[in-house]
């Protein structure tokens, strides 16, 4: 693994057209650091972590250390039915390193990062034969590979039974013990409190950043609940835009 | 002695007495090596419907190229190439502007390509020519065509070899591509650009409009024989290779244009698949067999 270095978030602003996923959003994930990404549905939690992943442009404002990430994206977004087998899907993992065409050096890794995700003799598998809970341990395996200093998780557990989700939380787990540091999406409020030590309450902008518990008090929750779902086409234009 | 037999007779001697259908096919053998791989990757980015808008899209620069010089392989080639490429980039800059929604469209510039392709053949040309261009004839094979197939194929070949990986990994997870820094766009127009390539080259023997059925066609069948993509790339050549062969020997004791000939036999085949593909095919719904333990 590379040297985990700080990622920082400076007055970043996504747009889809003129309305803005998130704006004026600055923090930063230090070293190491475990912190958790939650707001309502709409707050821009996944547009936020596609723009540090890369995937998005921001309109304005930056990202300092964006070089360094690996995402997993969400599970629903993927083609499940796509005609490929756990290895070579786990494989895909491996493109920084490998490229378009150097040969893989050690494709043992792929069946090592099967086992650690629990899916031991999964290689020639298809992905459309995968339950759920299968499949994510697969873009965990995939993540595995990939060895990178900060890890970006997109609602990591959704949808996974309790054994499931408690197997890829020992792994987000190791990957902490090792230095890495981690921004996750998460909804489940309670596993924030017992995993997360910091935690940022986004709705479109940074309600509060910080230690969880504070972050997560009754009035910074009211507060991120009252900011409406829907685009509004009358909206004003940001007083703070550039 | 078989080689003496009505089966001989049938299947094999045409190829032996006739230059002009070997020649067919030799291109169209080599048009099925590559353009079914071409096929299965848009078939896996959902755009089979994208292939069809090119194979049309082609067709008002062939009939610029048959206006200006008359039937003439280069100047129909390079007016398809051009109008191909041009179309392409089209369909991708409507398929951004309407965020994956495209069908709508597409569908709509697919119909006026054809149409104006049409009407400017005919302000020149004969019946003859314009079902030549639209269909295909076995006879429009010579040296060049035959150069032009066996080019495109080459370049196709050498092209997947490299860019396997990234159109897989692009295919499969675009966003995660993009996050590992694959230059999606540049794969996919390099992609594009060889069905713009394969479906000109190909317009000779089986016509602006069957070009695509001996890409797309072997591709859908090989969905329900594979689980892989390599499995799927493998079985779509042996469907095309199959349909090339019997299209043409159909094209020639039925007295057909060649390129609905070999459609023809690529849509049964894929029909078969359909039908008995043990990936999604039909008889395993319609007779259910006793369910495995695990």
């Amino acid at each position: 693994m590379r040297a985990v270095q700080e990622l920082a978030v400076r007055n970043l602003t996504v747009a889809h057209g003129r309305h803005p996923a998130v704006h004026h959003v600055s923090f930063r994930l230090a070293p190491g650091q475990k912190m958790a990404l939650v707001g309502p549905n709409g707050a821009g939690k996944s547009s936020l972590l596609h723009a540090v992943a890369g995937l998005h442009a921001p309109s304005e404002g930056g990202i300092e250390g964006a070089g360094q990430v690996a995402l997993l994206p969400q599970a629903s977004a993927l083609d499940r039915s796509f005609p490929l087998s756990c290895r070579d899907a786990v494989l895909l993992g491996l493109w920084s390193e490998a490229g378009a065409f150097r040969p893989i050096a050690n494709p043992g890794r792929v069946a090592d990062a099967l086992a650690a995700v629990g899916l031991s003799g999964f290689e020639k598998r298809p992905v459309g034969s995968l339950s759920a809970g299968q499949f994510q341990r697969v873009l965990f395996a995939r993540l595995l590979l990939q060895d990178a200093p900060v890890i970006l998780l997109d609602e990591p557990f959704n949808a996974l039974d309790a054994r499931t989700a408690a197997d890829l939380l020992e792994v987000v787990r190791r990957w902490h013990g090792e230095g890495r540091s981690i921004l996750a999406v998460l909804h489940d409020l309670d596993l924030v409190r017992r995993e997360f030590p910091t935690t940022l309450l986004l709705a479109r902008e940074v309600v509060a950043c910080g230690p969880t518990e504070e972050v997560l008090s009754a009035q910074n929750r009211l507060r991120a609940r009252m900011m409406a779902e829907a685009w509004a086409d009358d909206a004003a234009p940001c007083a703070r835009a550039a | 002695m078989i080689w003496e037999g009505p089966i001989w007779e049938g299947l094999v001697g045409p190829f032996v007495e006739f230059g002009f259908l070997r020649r067919a096919l030799v291109g169209c053998v080599a048009l099925s090596l590559s353009a079914p791989p071409l096929g299965v990757f848009l078939m896996l980015r959902r755009m089979s419907l994208t292939g069809d808008v090119l194979a049309h899209g082609i067709l008002p620069g062939v009939a610029l190229g048959f206006l200006l010089a008359g039937l003439s392989v280069p100047a129909m080639a390079l007016g398809g190439l051009v109008a191909g490429l041009g179309i392409a980039i089209g369909a991708g800059a409507i398929s951004r502007a309407t965020g994956g929604r495209e069908d709508a469209a597409l569908a709509a510039l697919y119909l006026a390509a054809l149409a104006v392709g049409v009407v400017m053949i005919s302000w020149r040309g004969s019946s003859v020519e314009l079902t030549h261009i639209l269909f295909g004839s076995v006879l429009g094979v010579d040296d060049l065509a035959l150069l032009m197939m066996g080019g495109a194929a080459s370049a196709t070949l050498l092209f997947l070899a490299v860019a396997w990986r990234p159109l897989v990994l692009e295919c499969f997870d675009p966003s995660f591509a993009r996050a590992v820094g694959v230059r999606g766009s540049a794969w996919h127009l390099g992609l594009m650009a060889l069905v713009v390539v394969s479906l000109v080259a190909a317009f000779q023997a089986v016509g602006t409009l069957m070009a695509v059925g001996l890409m797309m066609l072997p591709a859908i069948a090989a969905r329900h024989w594979a689980r892989g993509v390599g499995t799927m790339v493998l079985v779509s050549v042996g469907v095309a290779l199959a349909a090339t062969l019997s299209g043409l020997l159909l094209s020639f004791h039925a007295d057909v244009p060649s390129g609905p000939a070999i459609v023809l036999a690529a849509a049964a085949l894929w029909a078969l698949s359909l039908v008995f593909g043990p990936v999604e095919g039909l008889a395993a719904r319609w007779w259910p067999r006793r369910h495995l333990e695990g």
